[in-house]
């Protein structure tokens, strides 16, 4: 074993990537509950390769057939329907990692220097899972897919001038066809996973050159022994690699309750529409993206008045636009001289706790029909998703922060 | 770890409770998928009553033979009306152009109507049917307003004068097949062969047949899942000592 070993890592350093990234990666020792997060989303995204490989070999990507074959999956196909339910509820399931990690990074300051490209990076790979997610809803044919793509490929058409144009090229054709159904296939199949494990690479590669944060935001790197070796840090293997399987063990456990016993989640993992065959001459009452969409879709809903000569939709998409597009610079907005949250003032805690109650009672006005009365409590709390990220050049800097330990705690 | 699980639960709490809510009142129906007389009698009810118009197109007969424990000579003599072989999908001999023409629009597939409008839809729709002189079919639905569809089981039920009361308490027993505030018509216009009662029960199994058809595997699928339950439970003891053994030398 040992001769193979050097006879690969003579022609490939297979002991130096070891090292570099398992073996010997000294990362913090205080790692929290939060930190689980990170290697949940690695696991849910192998789940859905796995699942979604095995899928595609019953799937029929075509507008006559592919509601019956997502039918004859979860019918015919030996265990068809358990890795459909795997695929369906890991979707959701990223989802909820995804946004535990982000929110962990937004709690410890993750994104501070040196850590900017590694936030960059993660928010590249969450832009291309909504990509891939929105696609994939469409694979099933049901009328909740066919009218959730319509509805969001049709604000591509808000966009002046070249608007419906623009729709058009997306769709391929002028309503959501089989056409547009064989390329959404092709995309969330073969290019945007390429992309996503491209970006996932990159995420890790940028994280492991600068090493990781922790729940004290200091730089374990400013103290080591007389080795080299962080004093505050352990090897990723084994500490962190035996660490990470109890987060599986209890991801899992709730993963599976989900699969095996509520794979519909009361509607909102399979929309109930979606149980009826996509038919372009039939609205559904209501149009709801998934959950994961809402708080995005509040916002565009919230914006209700034309400016400029440009109708309301057009800065709607704007606003959605914007809520994304303004995480990116997240990093050169926070001016605070620490990164945790627990050294940051109260100002700072505030703003994270209004900006996370925001973005989930948005999420939930995204589900529900849209009334006077909510519309009017959406644009306040898109205002106030907003002004988390204006205001934090100020608060960051003004408020009083307490002094940061030398040594981690806890 | 407990803050882990805690965190987890906070996580997909949103998720829970959000089901949109029916805009009739419907009365409640408990699908039991272990319960195969039920299911069988519901079968024999759909194959006689619904399945002239409707299609169950993503099924195959021989599934429901199996599943239901119906044996399959039985089944292809008396349930299949179709000339259908048992493994072939459970489609009609409706036209879709004609049913258009007939009923406005072609009887909807419902392999899957459980799982689009809810067995309580179903249930009460069933059940919902009454008197309407102005519709074309002469009857109307009140949990379906304006529907195209007869009422084709008069004959069990009998036809009702006035709207009946649905959504007011009416339901089956799953345990012990009572029926509990079973009349829920006023007034009949004719009376069917069935006692109301009777025919709630009837019904009932027929939504449960319906319920079944939807998600064929519910029981199976639910049985595996105490295992993986297990399984995992079983998996993080280990990976609990495993952690705890090595992380006794990090101070």
């Amino acid at each position: 074993m040992n001769k193979l070993v050097n006879w690969v890592d003579e022609r490939l350093p297979i002991v130096e990537a070891w090292n570099k990234h398992l073996g010997k990666y000294y990362a913090p020792k205080n790692f929290n509950m939060w930190y689980f997060f990170g290697s949940l989303a690695m696991l849910v995204l192998v789940n859905q390769l796995i699942t979604g490989i095995w899928l595609t070999m019953s799937y029929n990507p075509s507008g006559e057939g592919a509601f019956a074959s997502v039918e004859y999956i979860m019918r015919d196909v030996e265990w068809g329907w358990l890795l459909r339910y795997l695929h369906s509820t890991g979707a959701s399931a990223f989802f909820v990692v995804v946004y535990l990690h982000m929110f962990r990074g937004l709690m410890y300051g993750s994104y501070q220097k040196p850590r900017e490209l590694i936030w960059i990076f993660g928010m590249l790979i969450y832009l291309v899972l909504m990509a891939e997610a929105f696609m994939g809803y469409l694979l099933p044919w049901g009328q909740m897919s066919y009218w959730g793509a319509q509805v969001i490929v049709n604000l591509f058409g808000a966009i002046p001038v070249i608007g419906d144009d623009l729709s058009l090229w997306i769709r391929g054709d002028y309503l959501i066809s089989g056409i547009t159904l064989n390329r959404f296939f092709a995309l969330h199949v073969v290019a945007l996973p390429i992309v996503l494990l491209g970006l996932v690479v990159l995420h890790i590669l940028a994280l492991h050159e600068v090493g990781s944060n922790n729940p004290d935001g200091i730089d374990i790197k400013k103290n080591k022994d007389e080795n080299g070796v962080p004093k505050d840090g352990i090897p990723f293997h084994p500490y962190y690699t035996v660490h990470d399987l109890m987060g599986v063990g209890v991801f899992f456990f709730i993963f599976f309750i989900v699969v095996f016993f509520f794979p519909e989640m009361g509607g909102l993992f399979l929309e109930k529409p979606n149980f009826e065959p996509a038919n372009p001459l039939k609205t559904p009452d209501h149009i709801a993206p998934v959950w994961y969409f809402t708080p995005f879709y509040a916002m565009l809903r919230a914006v209700t008045v034309d400016l400029f000569g440009l109708d309301a939709k057009f800065w709607g998409v704007v606003v959605m636009g914007g809520a994304i597009a303004i995480l990116f610079v997240l990093p050169w907005l926070d001016r605070s001289p620490v990164r945790s949250m627990r050294y940051k003032g109260w100002l700072s805690k505030i703003a994270l706790a209004i900006f996370a109650v925001s973005f989930v009672i948005l999420g939930y006005l995204g589900i529900v029909p849209a009334t006077e009365g909510r519309t009017i409590v959406a644009q306040i709390l898109t205002t106030l998703y907003f002004l988390y990220f204006i205001l934090m050049p100020f608060y960051t800097r003004m408020e009083k922060t307490k002094p940061v330990p030398e040594r981690v705690t806890g | 770890m407990r803050k882990l699980i805690v965190g987890l639960f906070i996580a997909i709490l949103p998720a829970l409770g959000l089901a949109a809510g029916p805009s009739v009142e419907l009365d409640t129906m408990e699908p039991d998928h272990t319960n195969k007389e039920s299911l069988q009698r519901g079968a024999a009810l759909f194959t006689n009553y619904c399945m002239g118009c409707h299609s169950m197109e993503y099924a195959r007969y021989k599934r429901v033979s199996d599943d239901l424990g119906i044996p399959q000579e039985l089944y292809e003599e008396n349930l299949i009306f179709t000339g259908a072989k048992i493994g072939e999908l459970m489609k009609n001999s409706m036209s879709k152009d004609m049913a258009a023409d007939w009923f406005g629009a072609p009887p909807p597939d419902l392999t899957l109507e459980s799982r689009l409008r809810g067995e309580d839809w179903i249930y009460s729709y069933l059940r919902g049917f009454y008197k309407d002189d102005t519709r074309p079919l002469g009857v109307n639905n009140v949990v379906f307003d304006n529907v195209g569809m007869p009422h084709v089981m008069a004959d069990l039920q009998g036809l009702c004068a006035v709207e009946p009361r649905i959504g007011e308490g009416a339901s089956v027993d799953p345990l012990s097949g009572d029926v509990r505030n079973a009349d829920t018509c006023p007034q009949w216009e004719t009376e069917g062969s069935m006692s109301p009662a009777e025919f709630n029960s009837a019904m009932y199994d027929l939504t449960n047949f319906m319920s079944y058809m939807g998600d064929p595997v519910k029981v199976e699928r639910e049985r595996l899942g105490m295992f993986a339950l297990i399984f995992v439970a079983i998996f993080f003891i280990f990976a609990y000592l495993l952690n705890r053994e090595y992380w006794k030398d990090v101070h």
